[in-house]
């Protein structure tokens, strides 16, 4: 009796090592399997092909006139600034959450007050950096759904966040960080083309 | 019928070859026939059973759906109105269903509040609780890609408010964004494999977790009204004296509710298929744009309570958290709540407190994630958000030390 139980024991032992080698080596494979499931869900060649450069006629455009136009399937707006417009980002310096934009995306040819290459005219990604809704160009100071003490700018009807005629976010409201400047360059003076960088002097061909 | 012909088919029939192959018998009597629930199960014990109606409701006109609609974001939206205006009985079929996802998070969630009156979630049914819970994360994730699939303005902007809130998570949050999406932006590759998840995976996981959801109930036998174990209670047989066989007791009780459940279902289909424009809103009758959102968004009903929560918190990462923590906090609930007694007729004022406190901010946050996020109404969403939250932070500390009330020996 007390025999076949140690037998049974060792056995059961001999077969414990082996399922957990089994074990070990199955895990193993699974995880390489796993692979491919996880990532064919990533963007497929074609979706990451589809960025090609847009170019924007800027030659009719009013003063104050904001377009939008598509550029990988998002929102660009074009925001022809007035000079009052341009005044008022001064103004609301002390009210901004990163008025240097140190911590926001932009090119390095934009990273300055204007965050745009002439001061006039800005581009930027028309999506809010908190949770991705297109906000709502309001430009006139005083616009009634902001409040009286606005003096122009960007507002996202999703989560209330505010950014100012540079795209520069607010205080106190929820997106973390100012919009996005995207790559861009003149081919003319009208011509603005999405997506390209400028061409550094000396490399022009 | 004698009691032995019930356990043992008689030889020769169909009945009899079919229980030797396959425990057709006591399968049926373990879950059905002798399955000895709480005589006292009142009201608010229909909507378990309504919540499996609506499931067979959610595949069955699901399953039809699909024969029709297309999910690519060229024909989505036409195919949506092709169901509805040149499809035979179409429009019912597509009104059942999206009326059957509100119905479905309205039983849910009632289901789920009868557990906070009767202390269902707690010792021994611990895990019944958490598979429900479990349940009804799946089903958040199956009604919001859903609501993708129509392809309306909603259904685009809502998802991709809903996919950002991945990019809040620090460090991997924007790749992860990215992979949901499949895209840089919500697209047709999107749309795709959401109905990929909405029809197959998650119905897949949904049914699994159904099935272990009722057998685990049916292993610790069900919680009543009286919240007493009436397990503890047998006759000379062994049977628990305060129980009934579930049928034919429970399936007639219950077959009633569902009729009483289907009158409603039945006069709104047919004639508030919108809800109000909370069962379907209207931004989704207006085909997706991705260069312009909706002026004022909202996500269904069901998930407003949540987003209201998300919009009071001033900043990205903590009002993702907190929104999490909203719906995680529910898992703890069986072990926050350090009470013995488990039905609110026994216990303290300080459960009755808390909640009445838990409900009526739900309730309002509900309204408050339907509302423009002006500056009034977010201070009192914030206000309510730390009621919802408070409940489950005050509970551990007031639970311990109950003033609770004499158990009774029987079920009333």
């Amino acid at each position: 009796m007390s025999e076949k139980q140690e037998i049974s024991i060792e056995s059961i032992k001999r077969r414990q090592l082996l399922t957990g080698a089994v074990g070990v080596v199955g895990a193993t494979g699974a995880t390489a399997v796993a692979v491919p499931f996880v990532a064919s869900w990533m963007p497929s060649e074609k979706a990451k092909a589809a960025g090609a450069p847009v170019e924007v006629d800027i030659s009719q455009m009013q003063p104050g006139q904001m377009i939008t136009v598509a550029w990988r399937g998002k929102p660009i707006w074009v925001v022809n600034r007035t000079p009052e417009m341009l005044e008022t980002l001064e103004k609301v310096t002390s009210d901004l959450r990163d008025p240097n934009s140190e911590k926001s995306e932009q090119p390095d040819y934009c990273k300055n007050q204007y965050r745009s290459i002439k001061p006039e005219f800005l581009v930027v990604v028309g999506i809010c950096t908190h949770l991705g809704c297109a906000p709502m160009y309001r430009p006139n100071p005083g616009a009634p759904e902001v409040g009286s003490s606005w003096l122009g700018g960007f507002f996202c009807p999703c989560h209330g966040s505010k950014f100012d005629l540079a795209g520069r976010v607010f205080k106190g409201v929820p997106a973390p960080v100012n919009l996005v400047v995207p790559s861009h360059r003149y081919l003319s003076e009208t011509v603005i083309r999405i997506g390209e960088d400028p061409v550094k002097e000396g490399q022009k061909a | 019928m004698s009691e032995v012909n019930q356990n043992a088919p008689k030889k020769g029939t169909i009945l009899r070859w079919l229980d030797d192959r396959y425990p057709l018998i006591s399968t049926w009597n373990e879950h059905i026939a002798e399955y000895y629930a709480p005589k006292n199960l009142n009201f608010w014990y229909f909507f378990g059973a309504l919540a499996l109606l609506v499931l067979v409701n959610q595949f069955v006109t699901g399953i039809w759906l699909t024969m029709s609609y297309k999910p690519s974001a060229a024909e989505a939206f036409n195919s949506i109105e092709y169901i509805m205006r040149d499809v035979d009985w179409g429009w019912l079929l597509r009104y059942m269903h999206s009326t059957g996802a509100s119905a479905f998070f309205i039983v849910v969630y009632l289901h789920m509040f009868r557990g906070l009156l009767y202390g269902s979630y707690k010792e021994p049914r611990e895990l019944v609780w958490l598979i429900g819970m479990m349940i009804f994360l799946v089903l958040m994730a199956e009604a919001f890609m859903g609501y993708l699939l129509p392809w309306g303005q909603m259904s685009y902007w809502g998802a991709q408010v809903i996919i950002s809130l991945f990019s809040a998570i620090p460090v991997v949050g924007p790749d992860l964004a990215l992979w949901i999406r499949g895209d840089y932006v919500i697209s047709d590759v999107t749309l795709n494999r959401f109905f990929a998840m909405h029809v197959i995976a998650l119905p897949l996981v949904l049914l699994i977790l159904v099935f272990m959801h009722i057998v685990a109930l049916h292993k610790v036998g069900s919680n009543n009204p009286d919240g007493i174990d009436i397990k503890k209670n047998k006759n000379a047989q062994g049977l628990p004296v305060d129980g009934v066989p579930f049928h034919p007791y429970y399936t007639v009780k219950d077959s009633m509710g569902a009729v009483a459940f289907m009158f409603f279902f039945a006069a709104v289909i047919f004639y508030l298929p919108e809800g109000g424009g909370f069962f379907l809103e209207s931004p989704n009758f207006e085909p997706a744009n991705p260069l312009k959102t909706p002026e004022h968004i909202a996500p269904v009903w069901y998930f407003t309570p949540f987003y209201a929560i998300l919009r009071a918190v001033p900043d990205k990462l903590f009002g993702v958290m907190a929104m999490g923590g909203a719906i995680a906090v529910l898992f703890a609930l069986p072990w926050l709540d350090r009470c013995k007694v488990r039905s609110i007729r026994y216990r303290g004022l300080s459960y009755k407190l808390l909640l009445a406190m838990l409900t009526v901010s739900f309730v309002a946050l509900g309204y408050l994630g339907t509302q423009p996020a002006t500056p009034e109404l977010t201070k009192l969403a914030r206000i309510f958000t730390v009621m919802y939250f408070a409940f489950f932070f005050v509970l551990p500390f007031t639970s311990a030390h109950e003033k609770t009330k004499p158990l009774p020996k029987r079920v009333h």
